[in-house]
């Protein structure tokens, strides 16, 4: 029975870290966007009709074959590459036999011993630390249909009067990521998982080979943790956590478990090897069901299907032809716009924004302004819109161009930002904008020289202060003078006016 | 004039409906006739399609009215098909009450072809459930009797395609053969029934027992019809990733031509001897003698491994054969038992297998859920892969020494019903000589070599040729069945018993 609340034990995590080591694997199931189902020619669309994406062989009826997506296949071998591993000359698809409703022929075709791709490694970056993940193998499966519980009032399995099938995902071709296990992540093991999941979505975008949506189930991740006390090398017995299907997740999820375990293991308990789903709402974990007796699930090789065996020349020209990948890219973007960490962890938080701040500079923008406007005034207004960045409403070019206006002395930050603001609402380009609204920089020498000078008159405490040496003061009448300008003078003007008429 | 009809070969019926001599729709409400007239004592077929075959016999007929040519030398000429191939005019049952009612919405590739062909489908012969067996008495449905001795069994597990045609009621039918369900029916009938290269005829639609082994192939009187059939059925299909992207081998005109002038027969030391009823290995080695007359070279070979082919069979087979039954569970389609809104999904499922499925069928279950477990499949399905690989060897090396393999195809003639019902292990003897085309993927056929002298029932002639090289299989059919005609003075089916209310008239040859 899964409960609203906890009633598990927790250490303080700090407390854990002191007197345990952590152990992390991950299994990620990477959903392929090819168009077509791993066996047969059925759409993969999401949210169809139930059961309108079938055929007799994802329905697995009697006499039908599978046949291979050549697609899918490309698309592990590019993951695999992209992971660093070596690519299988030969291996083959496995059946992987257990009964259940969801699945059409009561085993899931996928890969056993001989994983299409293996021996791959990640390296990732935390605040200037490095973190290895070693990758055990990536696999080709295929994806289960969905039990639908009707009746009842939770939706679940228990309490429900009965249940219905929908086929549509029955076939859909899966990539499974595993990594070996992970040592080594110090107090920071929650972290590097979900930098991990964070590389692998971008990863498979770069690839454009999943839509890697986590709320869509693209991206699943199986988190596995075990603890073992300081010093010992004796692996503890570990929990596997489903259901983890966010980044948070991801590090709240392990961060409950390793809370969890350390209670358990302190109060001199064993931990009890098991699936734990993850709740979402509550943030804790649950028993699923008890793996103290392993299931057998008695692999076969498949014999209806042909083993794979990619050719060399095939391998060579996918390897060549791999995108540069997410975290190189930043890495290098990193080096040659000579950006701090601190920086690019900005860059980094904002999804897209690594791709239109290149785009920006590429379009003639410096890196610094580009920067400054894609990760606050539009990021911003994203936000409020509660759209990704790259649909603010708002091209590269144009942020090239404004910020061209900017340098050339014609914008001031504020009013590009109003600029800015008015692009992204739809009033059209910016040139067009500034000519309707009045927004360039007044340099009416005439007219600022007059305004300086009735900020002065009207302020003259302050001017006296400036008359006296002290030169910072000069904000007070800058201010003024921006204020009946509306805005629309050149501070830097301003202040030399301001300087000249006291002296 | 319909005794004419029934004692023609399927090729000449094809050719007399080319010629507007005969029309098909005469000719396939003949094989119905004699369908209705001894179905109830040889209990041949699962379902017989009188309305649809008819209606396909009348288009063959108005297309050949309207000039066109026919799409094959078969067209307009009927066929009895294995209920193991999805069809969708009838139910397709496998022979197991799990499936009792199951409408396939698709046709199986071979069922293309034939439609396609012009062949008329008369209906649905039985089988052992889900193929397992070799006499047809596992079938949910009840079993087949032999035509030739009603008592006795016409072997398995296409026991109904091979009595179909022996009792006059289809010239044509459709088999299947995981372990030897073509040749070893066909030689208890005295009918000719080939088991092609694997791969060389598309499994898709056809129900999976085991899938490496399963092939599908023809069955027929002649050795030039199977061949006509087979060409119609073979070739590569994209839709069976194990299908063979080749070129059929012209195995018609290999059982036109017949000659095996220079021919080397390579005879199977370990096929044959203790165990063999006299009565077969007599007619077997007097078959080689034939051969050696017709000018073939008989040379003998060993094939050490075959000792162990049987192990191998029956490990590699029930493996397979555990994860394909998988999917009959209750919760699409067929059989459901227990779903009243008090037992769970798993429950229905092991009340519906428990009681869909008959003993046979779960005993090979069992059989390979074990042979697949943790702890067991190195010792169990591991180890009979590599007697397999064994077993591909020694016929590698014996087909250095002969161009093909011969054998019996089974130890002995048809034995009688429920003889060996409750002892599985003589039964999966039977399947001796047969199992190893099986396990390395040969070509293997089946043909009459004449009649027990001590029981007067069939015995059967194998032929194994490598793989692709099923037009041996042919060549040295047509050369056995042309010297034994001139012998007998006619087909060995002549010498058949008649069957009570039989259409045919015993003096009309």
């Amino acid at each position: 029975m899964s409960s609203e609340y906890s009633t598990d034990e927790l250490m303080d995590y700090d407390e854990v870290m002191r007197r345990f080591d952590v152990v992390l694997g991950l299994e990620v199931h990477v959903e392929l966007n090819t168009r077509s189902k791993m066996w047969c020619g059925c759409s993969t669309e999401f949210g169809a009709e139930p059961n309108t994406h079938t055929c007799p062989v994802c329905l697995g009826l009697p006499g039908s074959l599978p046949v291979v997506n050549k697609k899918a296949v490309e698309a592990a071998i590019r993951i695999g590459l992209s992971l660093g591993c070596s690519i299988a000359p030969w291996c083959r698809f496995a059946r992987k036999q257990y009964f259940y409703p969801d699945m059409p022929k009561n085993y899931q075709v996928s890969q056993y011993d001989e994983p299409i791709a293996f021996d791959g490694e990640v390296t990732l970056e935390l605040d200037g630390e490095r973190y290895v993940v070693p990758i055990e193998r990536a696999h080709m499966e295929e994806d289960a249909g969905k039990s639908v519980h009707m009746g009842g009032s939770t939706g679940r399995i228990q309490g429900s009067d009965y249940s219905l099938m929908d086929y549509n995902r029955a076939g859909v071709p899966l990539i499974e990521i595993v990594t070996k296990p992970i040592f080594g992540t110090g107090t920071r093991g929650p972290e590097v998982a979900r930098a991990y999941m964070a590389f692998l979505r971008d990863m498979v975008r770069a690839l454009g080979v999943s839509e890697a949506r986590m709320e869509q189930g693209n991206l699943r991740c199986d988190a596995n943790v075990s603890l073992m006390p300081k010093g010992s090398t004796q692996l503890g017995t570990r929990s596997e956590t489903k259901n983890v299907n966010s980044l948070r997740s991801v590090e709240a999820a392990l961060r409950y478990e390793i809370c969890r375990q350390g209670a358990v293991l302190a109060a001199g308990g064993r931990v009890k090897q098991e699936t734990r789903m993850w709740n979402e709402t509550g943030e804790f974990t649950t028993s699923g069901r008890s793996k103290e007796q392993a299931e057998d699930y008695r692999y076969l090789p498949e014999p209806d299907l042909v083993p794979v065996a990619p050719s060399r020349e095939w391998v060579e020209e996918l390897r060549a032809s791999l995108p540069e990948l997410p975290a190189a890219k930043a890495a290098r973007l990193r080096k040659e716009w000579g950006f701090s960490e601190l920086e690019m962890r900005d860059i980094h938080g904002s999804e897209g924004a690594l791709d239109l701040i290149e785009a920006t500079v590429a379009a003639g923008a410096d890196p610094a302004s580009a920067r400054k406007w894609w990760i606050t005034e539009l990021a911003r207004q994203a936000n409020e819109a509660g759209v990704p960045l790259a649909e603010v409403g708002v091209s590269a070019e144009q942020v090239a161009r404004v910020q061209r206006l900017v340098d050339a002395g014609s914008l001031n930050d504020r009013l590009a930002r109003t600029v800015l603001a008015a692009v992204a609402a739809g009033q059209g380009e910016p040139e067009v904008i500034i000519e309707r609204r009045g927004l360039a920089i007044v340099s009416d020498e005439g007219a600022l020289a007059a305004a300086v000078a009735a900020a002065i008159e009207a302020n003259p405490g302050v001017a006296e202060k400036i008359r006296g040496g002290k030169v910072q003061a000069a904000g007070a009448l800058i201010g003024a003078v921006m204020k009946q300008m509306h805005g629309k003078a050149d501070a830097a003007r301003v202040r030399e006016l301001v300087l000249e008429q006291l002296s | 004039m319909t005794t004419d009809i029934y004692r023609a070969d399927a090729l000449e019926l094809g050719r007399r409906i080319a010629a507007g001599e005969q029309s098909s729709v005469e000719i396939t409400q003949a094989f119905l006739d004699q369908i209705d007239a001894v179905e109830p004592q040889v209990h041949a077929f699962l379902s017989v399609d009188h309305h649809g075959a008819l209606e396909q016999a009348a288009a063959v007929d108005a297309r050949r009215a309207a000039g066109e040519d026919l799409p094959s030398p078969l067209a307009g000429v009927p066929v009895a098909v294995k209920d193991l191939l999805c069809y969708r005019n009838l139910p397709t049952t496998a022979g197991s009450r799990i499936l009792e009612g199951w409408r396939s919405p698709y046709d199986a590739t071979v069922v293309r072809k034939m439609l396609e062909a012009g062949l008329v489908i008369l209906g649905k012969t039985n089988l052992d459930e889900f193929a397992c067996g070799g006499s047809t008495e596992t079938s949910g449905f009840g079993p087949t009797r032999n035509p030739w001795d009603l008592d006795r069994i016409p072997g398995g597990s296409s026991g109904g395609s091979v009595a179909a045609i022996a009792a006059w009621e289809a010239p044509l039918a459709i088999g299947t053969d995981t372990g030897g369900s073509i040749r070893q029916p066909a030689a208890m009938t005295g009918t000719v029934g080939v088991k092609p290269t694997y791969g060389a005829v598309s499994r898709y639609g056809i129900i999976a027992m085991a899938s490496s082994l399963d092939q599908c192939g023809p069955c027929a009187r002649t050795v030039a019809d199977a061949a006509a059939l087979h060409e119609i059925i073979a070739g590569y299909d994209p839709a069976d990733s194990t299908s063979l992207d080749v070129a059929v081998p012209a195995v018609l005109s290999a059982a036109r031509n017949g000659d095996v002038s220079g021919m080397r027969i390579g005879v199977v030391t370990e096929l044959g001897g203790e165990g063999y009823a006299p009565g077969v290995e007599q007619r077997f080695a007097e078959t080689l003698d034939l051969l050696a007359k017709a000018g073939a070279e008989i040379v003998e070979v060993s094939c050490p491994h075959f000792e162990q082919a049987m192990a191998t069979y029956y490990l590699i087979m029930p493996s397979e054969m555990s994860s394909n039954l998988a999917r009959y569970d209750a919760m699409r389609y067929g059989l459901r038992v227990g779903d009243d809104a008090r037992h769970s999904a798993e429950q229905v499922m092991r009340a519906t297998r428990g009681q869909g499925f008959g003993a046979e069928v779960k005993r090979r279950i069992i059989l390979g859920t074990y042979a697949l477990s943790a702890g067991y499949y190195d010792a169990y399905y591991g180890s009979a892969q590599k007697m397999r690989t064994l077993i591909a060897r020694d016929v590698e090396a014996a087909f250095q020494q002969a161009d093909v393999l011969v054998s019996p195809v089974a130890p002995t003639t048809a034995y009688r019903l429920g003889e060996k019902v409750d002892d599985p292990l003589a039964m999966y003897k039977g399947d001796l000589c047969t199992i190893p085309s099986n396990l390395a993927g040969l070509a293997a056929g089946s043909f009459p070599c004449g009649l027990d002298p001590n029981d007067g029932l069939p015995v059967g002639f194998q032929v194994m040729a490598p793989v692709l090289g099923d037009d041996r299989v042919y060549r040295v059919g047509a050369a056995l069945e042309r010297e034994l005609r001139a012998q007998w003075g006619g087909p060995l089916l002549a010498k058949a018993p008649a069957l009570a209310g039989s259409k045919l008239k015993g003096d009309s040859k």
